[in-house]
C-alpha cells in the first residue's frame, strides 16, 4: 500500500500523468498558435469532438491508426478554416463564432456517428495504440515505466510542441506569427499578409486540437461516444493563460494538470472515505487556479488577441 | 424507424379507431414515445431503448423516441409527444422531477412511466428504479472467491442511488465469500468519459485492486491493459472484454414496461413503484457470466445463492446509501 507522498515515487502515476495530459497538450499548443496569431478559438470543444470522432471512424473503416491521426488534423483543419473565414477574413466576434463552432462540430460529430454506425448498446470497437516500449530508453529503471512506454502519439505531441516552439522563437515565419497577435499593421507595412497568416495559424492550430480529441478514441479507449470530451477543450483554453502563451510553459502547464488528475484519482483510494471525493475532483482544477494566479502575474497577452484585423483601419 | 411521416401516419391512423367505435384500450399497439435524456450509447439508456425496439418489434407498441434531450428542453419534449397524442410516455425524471409531473397532471389520459427518483402520482404516473442489484450481488459472490489480493475496486459515475444499490450489493456478495474483503471507490463525477474512468481503474489497481466493479463505461478497460479481472453493470460486457469482464449485471427492462402496459390496457391505476418487475424471479436481472473465465467454487457459491433468491429464501436488500 501506498501512502500520500509515495504515490508519486511510483511510476505509475507518471505514467498516467502523460496520458492524461496527451490531449491537453495537443490542444494546449493549437490554442497557442491561434493566440499568438491574434485569434481566440473557442471551437476547441466541438473541433476536439469531431477530431475524436473523424480518427475513430477512420480508423474503423481503414483500420490505419496513423492515417486515422492524419484524418482528425485534416477535419480539425477544416473547421479551424471556417472558423478563420468567419473571424478573420469576415472580422466577426471570434467568442460567437467560436461557441458556434464548438455546437456545430459536435452536433454533426454525433449525427455523423449517428449516420454512419448502427446503433448498438456498446459501439463498435478498434484496436487502439498500444503502449510503445521506446528502445533502449525503456529499460531506466523507474524512468523508462513512467516515461517511455507510452501511446506513440504521445511522443508526437511532445515534438510537435518542441517544432512549434522552436518555429515560433527562432525563425522568420514565427516572429510573423507572434507579431500579427501584436500588431497586424506593422506586419503589414513590413509587406505581409496578416489575414493570411492568421488564417493558416487557426488552420494549422484547429488540426492539432482535432489530434488532441482522435487521442482519446485511438489511443486511450477504443470507442467514439459523443460527449466523451467533456470539457478538456475549455481546459486547454485555460493552460494558454497559465503558460503565458509560450509552448514549453503549455506542455509544462498540461503536465502539471494531469499530474494533478493522476495523484487525486490514487489520493482518492488512499485515504479513501477521511474526505468526500468532490474535493479530490476540485483538487487538478483548484491547484490549477492557483498555479494560473501564480503565473500570470508577468503574463504578456498578445495585444492584438480578439481584434480582428481591418485593412485601413487603426 | 422514426420518420415524421410514419409518426403523422400513425397519430391519424390512431385518431380514427374511435370513430370506428372501438375501445381505445383495445389490443391494438399501443403508441410509446421513449424520451432519452443521454445519447443511446449510455449503458442505462441502451438497456431500456433495446427492450422498447424489442416490445415494438414483437407487435406490442409503437415505439417512437428522442434521444439526449437537454434537462431543460425535457417538459417540453414531454409535452410535444402529449399533443401528438403517444398512449404512453417514458423517460427519466430524476433532474425534471417536478416539471415532468406537471405537465403529466395536464394529461390524465396518458400512461407516464419515469425513471425517478421520487414517488408515483395521481393515477397516471409510475415510477421505477434499476433493479439490478440481485445480479451485482451474485457478481460479488463470484469475485470474492476469486480474487487473490481480496482488494476490491470501484468506478461510479455519481454516487446517487441508481449507482449506489448495484455498488452494495456487490459488495455484499464478495462479504460474504470473502469477509477480509478490502473495497475502493472511484467517482468520475460524469456519466461518460470512458478515458477518465480508464485512469481511476489504474489508480485502484495500484492500490492492489484485482477485480473492479465496472459500474461505469472504461473501467473494464483499465483492467484489460493490467491483466485483472472486471465486473460489468447493466449489459454484458463479455464479448467487448472478453478476457478481462468474467461476470455482468445485466438489467432487463422489459418486464417493467409489459407490467406497465398491461395497466394502462386494463385500465388499472398506474401510479405503482413497477421497480420490483426488474427483480431476479420476474426475469428482470440476471448474472451472466464467462464460463471460461470463472472458478467452479465461485460457481458453485453463486448457484446455491442465485435458487435462494429465485426460491423466495434470500432477499437481496436496496442499500442506497454511500458506499464509503
Amino acid at each position: 500500500m501506498m501512502d500520500a507522498l509515495g504515490i508519486l515515487a511510483t511510476a505509475s502515476v507518471w505514467a498516467a500523468t502523460l496520458r492524461i495530459a496527451t490531449p491537453l497538450i495537443f490542444g494546449t499548443l493549437g490554442t497557442l498558435l491561434c493566440e499568438r496569431s491574434g485569434v481566440l478559438n473557442l471551437g476547441i470543444e466541438g473541433i476536439m469532438t469531431i477530431g475524436a470522432m473523424v480518427g475513430w471512424l477512420t480508423v474503423y473503416r481503414s483500420g490505419d491508426l496513423w492515417l486515422g491521426l492524419f484524418a482528425a488534423a485534416l477535419i480539425g483543419a477544416l473547421f479551424g478554416l471556417i472558423h478563420a473565414v468567419f473571424t478573420v477574413s469576415l472580422g466577426l466576434s471570434q467568442h460567437v463564432t467560436g461557441l458556434g463552432i464548438t455546437l456545430f462540430a459536435s452536433s454533426l460529430a454525433y449525427y455523423t456517428f449517428r449516420l454512419a454506425v448502427p446503433m448498438a448498446a456498446s459501439p463498435p470497437t478498434i484496436v487502439p495504440f498500444q503502449p510503445w516500449r521506446v528502445p533502449l530508453l525503456s529499460d531506466i529503471p523507474f524512468l523508462g515505466e513512467a516515461i517511455f512506454v507510452q501511446a506513440a502519439p504521445t511522443y508526437v505531441a511532445i515534438i510537435l510542441t518542441v517544432i512549434v516552439g522552436y518555429v515560433l522563437v527562432y525563425t522568420p515565419l514565427g516572429t510573423a506569427i507572434r507579431m500579427t497577435g501584436e500588431n497586424p499593421h506593422a506586419v503589414e507595412a513590413q509587406g505581409l499578409n496578416p489575414i493570411r497568416i492568421r488564417i493558416w495559424s487557426v488552420v494549422a492550430g484547429s488540426a492539432l486540437m482535432g489530434m488532441g480529441g482522435a487521442f482519446l478514441t485511438i489511443a486511450v479507449f477504443n470507442s467514439f461516444f459523443p460527449t466523451m470530451v467533456q470539457g478538456r477543450g475549455w481546459i486547454c483554453t485555460a493552460l494558454v493563460v497559465f503558460a503565458s502563451w509560450k509552448p514549453w510553459k503549455a506542455l509544462l502547464g498540461a503536465i502539471l494538470f494531469g499530474l494533478f488528475d493522476a495523484y487525486q484519482l490514487r489520493l482518492q483510494q488512499v485515504v479513501a472515505g477521511a474526505i468526500p471525493s468532490q474535493i479530490f475532483l476540485m483538487i487538478p482544477y483548484v491547484l490549477s487556479i492557483a498555479a494560473l494566479v501564480v503565473s500570470t502575474q508577468r503574463a504578456r497577452v498578445p495585444q492584438a488577441l480578439m481584434q480582428p484585423f481591418r485593412r485601413g483601419e487603426h | 424507424m422514426l420518420t415524421r411521416r410514419r409518426l403523422i401516419a400513425t397519430a391519424a391512423a390512431a385518431s380514427a379507431v374511435p370513430l370506428l367505435g372501438r375501445p381505445v384500450r383495445a389490443a391494438d399497439k399501443i403508441k410509446l414515445a421513449g424520451i432519452h435524456a443521454v445519447p443511446l450509447e449510455n449503458a442505462w439508456s441502451s438497456r431500456v431503448h433495446a427492450a422498447l425496439t424489442a416490445a415494438a418489434k414483437d407487435g406490442v407498441i409503437d415505439y417512437v423516441y428522442s434521444e439526449s434531450v437537454a434537462t431543460a428542453d425535457y417538459p417540453r419534449v414531454v409535452r410535444e409527444y402529449a399533443e401528438q397524442g403517444v398512449q404512453i410516455i417514458w423517460g427519466e425524471s430524476y433532474t425534471v422531477e417536478g416539471d415532468v409531473r406537471k405537465v403529466a397532471a395536464e394529461y390524465p389520459k396518458i400512461g407516464f412511466l419515469m425513471g425517478s427518483g421520487g414517488k408515483p402520482q395521481a393515477n397516471n404516473f409510475g415510477v421505477f428504479q434499476t433493479f439490478n442489484h440481485e445480479a451485482a450481488y451474485l457478481a460479488g459472490v463470484m469475485a470474492g472467491k476469486m480474487s487473490k489480493t481480496g482488494v476490491f475496486g470501484t468506478v461510479g459515475g455519481f454516487p446517487i442511488p441508481e449507482v449506489n444499490v448495484p455498488v452494495n450489493a456487490f459488495r455484499l456478495g464478495v462479504k460474504q465469500t470473502r469477509p477480509d474483503a478490502k473495497f475502493l471507490i472511484a467517482y468520475i463525477r460524469t456519466w461518460f468519459d470512458p478515458a477518465k474512468a480508464k485512469e481511476a481503474a489504474t489508480a485502484q489497481i495500484d492500490s492492489g485492486a484485482d477485480i473492479l466493479f465496472g459500474e461505469r463505461i472504461g473501467t473494464a478497460d483499465g483492467a484489460q491493459a493490467r491483466n485483472v479481472l472486471s465486473v460489468g453493470n447493466y449489459l454484458d460486457y463479455t464479448p467487448r472484454y472478453p478476457k478481462t469482464v468474467f461476470a455482468n449485471a445485466v438489467w432487463m427492462f422489459r418486464p417493467i414496461i409489459d407490467g406497465f402496459i398491461a395497466d394502462y390496457r386494463a385500465g388499472n391505476p398506474m401510479n405503482k413503484d413497477y421497480s420490483s418487475y426488474s427483480l431476479m424471479k420476474n426475469g428482470g436481472n440476471e448474472l451472466v457470466y464467462a464460463k471460461d473465465l470463472v472458478t467452479p467454487e465461485a460457481v458453485a457459491a453463486m448457484e446455491e445463492r442465485k435458487a435462494a433468491i429465485m426460491s423466495g429464501k434470500l432477499e437481496i436488500p436496496v442499500d442506497a446509501s454511500n458506499p464509503a
